[in-house]
């Protein structure tokens, strides 16, 4: 099922990808008697970048990881409202969790490889999947490191450990890892915020060549990095029992030199936070 | 909590410059008719030389709002004000080019013997003026209605022109000797009547700010 998604004064939004590709419908989160989320609805436009900024605290990392049932794994974690991935609900007890999982990638704040070759770290995934035929597994490598844009700095050097890699190259091994089993979204929760600089803008530029095929979430403090990357913007915030709420969802472009909300002008202006 | 408190102190001060740059051009309009009053030679030149200054004080703002854009990334209404404030500098240092053109003006003239006593020339330099100053009011308490106002207001100039041209041109149908003297406070009131077009920009400047749209504030009809 496609809604379609309109956003006041959204350049950057093409007719492809303003399709809702995930969707939170009335979603609050508990973790045991606290409540992370309250009430969070919000459509997610298919190929694109959406960022969610806000506060620390605010619940836009538990937001994100609503995507991929990651905080199924936290003891006590309860999801009201629904969740909706291509319009099915992804909190309906006959979904295949790791099924999902394959669907909706996800990258973290610290480039976590594993103490693997470069070659294994990219090909663990589609071979815990099932592909075991050699040639094909190099094929994916090839491809997804290419994707991530990382291809060419370690072609030769595909039996090192990922660990030897600086801190963008093991990032973008991260990434290519998530490619590597053809996921549709991925979630990327403060993807650079312990790289450089440079790495950064690396990483940014491929979320830009990814979103041409992904649906990219990114949960960022870097407001200016939001800004920099992303189609549409979510700014969340705490309200006094500390659950997380939606203040405004819309284009970048607007969110940022216009946003409709006072408290997202105060937030982005810097004049609370 | 308020935070970034150096930024918002920064800005604040480039409001306060844009507020000493609009009272510098409009003593310079004034100051400008002044001269063509008295026949003031001097004070034409003196006009003449001290658009330097506001020139001068134009480029500090933008290098200001430069410096800020590069090492702060504002945003939403901090952004707007910026950008506006870049729009209306140059809106400022415009106007104060019209006072140098009425300086030029009032120094080609010389001594000739004035036409007439002037009444309404005076009116519509003190009308933009006060029009100036309130727009730059209307910046700093971000004051949409004001701003709206003012623009409107551009009108009263614009029917103190038409005025002054109906009554030149009768002098020129009577008398072809007073042609030249009378095209030059037609040029004079050009600069003004331009003047109050650029306040009019400010006011739409204002607007931004406040509303975040461009609007199109009482198109002038020249």
């Amino acid at each position: 099922m496609n809604r379609n998604i309109t956003l006041p004064n959204s350049k950057t939004l093409t007719a492809q990808t303003c399709v809702t590709k995930l969707r939170t419908e009335k979603v609050s989160l508990y973790y045991g008697s606290f409540q992370a989320l309250r009430n969070v609805t919000l459509d997610i436009p298919a190929c694109a970048i959406t960022a969610i900024i806000g506060p620390s605290g605010c619940g836009k990392s538990s937001y994100l990881r609503l995507f991929n049932r990651m905080n199924d794994l936290i003891p006590g974690a309860r999801v009201e409202g629904n969740v909706e991935f291509d319009g099915i609900l992804i909190y309906d007890p006959k979904i295949d969790v790791v099924e999902l999982r394959k669907k909706v990638g996800m990258v973290f704040q610290k480039p976590n490889p594993f103490p693997l070759s470069v070659f294994e770290n990219v090909a663990f995934g589609p071979k815990r999947h099932g592909i075991g035929n050699r040639a094909e597994l190099e094929e994916i490598v090839e491809r997804s490191l290419r994707q991530a844009a990382l291809w060419d700095e370690v072609k030769d050097k595909l039996e090192q450990s990922g660990l030897a890699l600086s801190g963008g190259q093991q990032q973008r091994l991260c990434i290519a890892r998530v490619l590597a089993v053809e996921p549709e979204v991925i979630l990327m929760d403060e993807p650079c915020s312990a790289l450089d600089p440079v790495a950064t803008l690396k990483i940014e530029d491929l979320m830009k060549n990814l979103a041409q095929e992904y649906t990219i979430i990114i949960v960022t403090h870097n407001m200016q990095q939001a800004a920099r990357v992303s189609d549409t913007a979510a700014f969340m915030m705490m309200e006094q029992d500390r659950a997380g709420v939606l203040v405004e969802y819309g284009a970048t472009s607007q969110l940022f030199t216009n946003p409709k909300d006072r408290r997202t002008e105060d937030y982005v202006t810097g004049r609370f936070g | 909590m308020e935070m970034r408190t150096v930024f918002h102190k920064k800005l604040r001060e480039i409001q306060d410059d844009i507020l000493a740059m609009g009272s510098m051009v409009g003593k310079a309009i004034l100051r400008s008719i002044d001269a063509l009053k008295n026949r003031d030679l001097e004070l034409a030149r003196q006009i003449i030389g001290d658009d330097q200054k506001i020139n001068n004080r134009r480029f500090d703002i933008e290098e200001k709002c430069i410096e800020l854009i590069a090492t702060q990334q504002p945003m939403a209404g901090d952004l707007r004000t910026i950008i506006a404030i870049l729009n209306i500098t140059t809106e400022i240092e415009r106007i104060g080019d019209y006072a140098v053109g009425i300086a030029r003006i009032v120094a080609m003239i010389g001594d000739e013997p004035p036409l007439k006593p002037l009444v309404d020339i005076p009116r519509m330099a003190e009308q933009t003026v006060d029009m100036l100053r309130r727009s730059l009011d209307a910046l700093i308490s971000r004051d949409l209605g004001a701003a709206r106002k003012i623009a409107m207001e551009d009108d009263l100039v614009d029917h103190l022109y038409d005025q002054v041209f109906r009554e030149l041109l009768t002098f020129m149908a009577e008398d072809p000797k007073t042609i030249t003297r009378a095209t030059r406070l037609i040029w004079v009131t050009h600069n003004l009547e331009r003047a109050a077009d650029r306040v009019t920009n400010i006011c739409e400047r204002v607007a931004f700010i406040v509303t975040g749209k461009m609007e199109e504030m009482g198109a002038s009809k020249y």
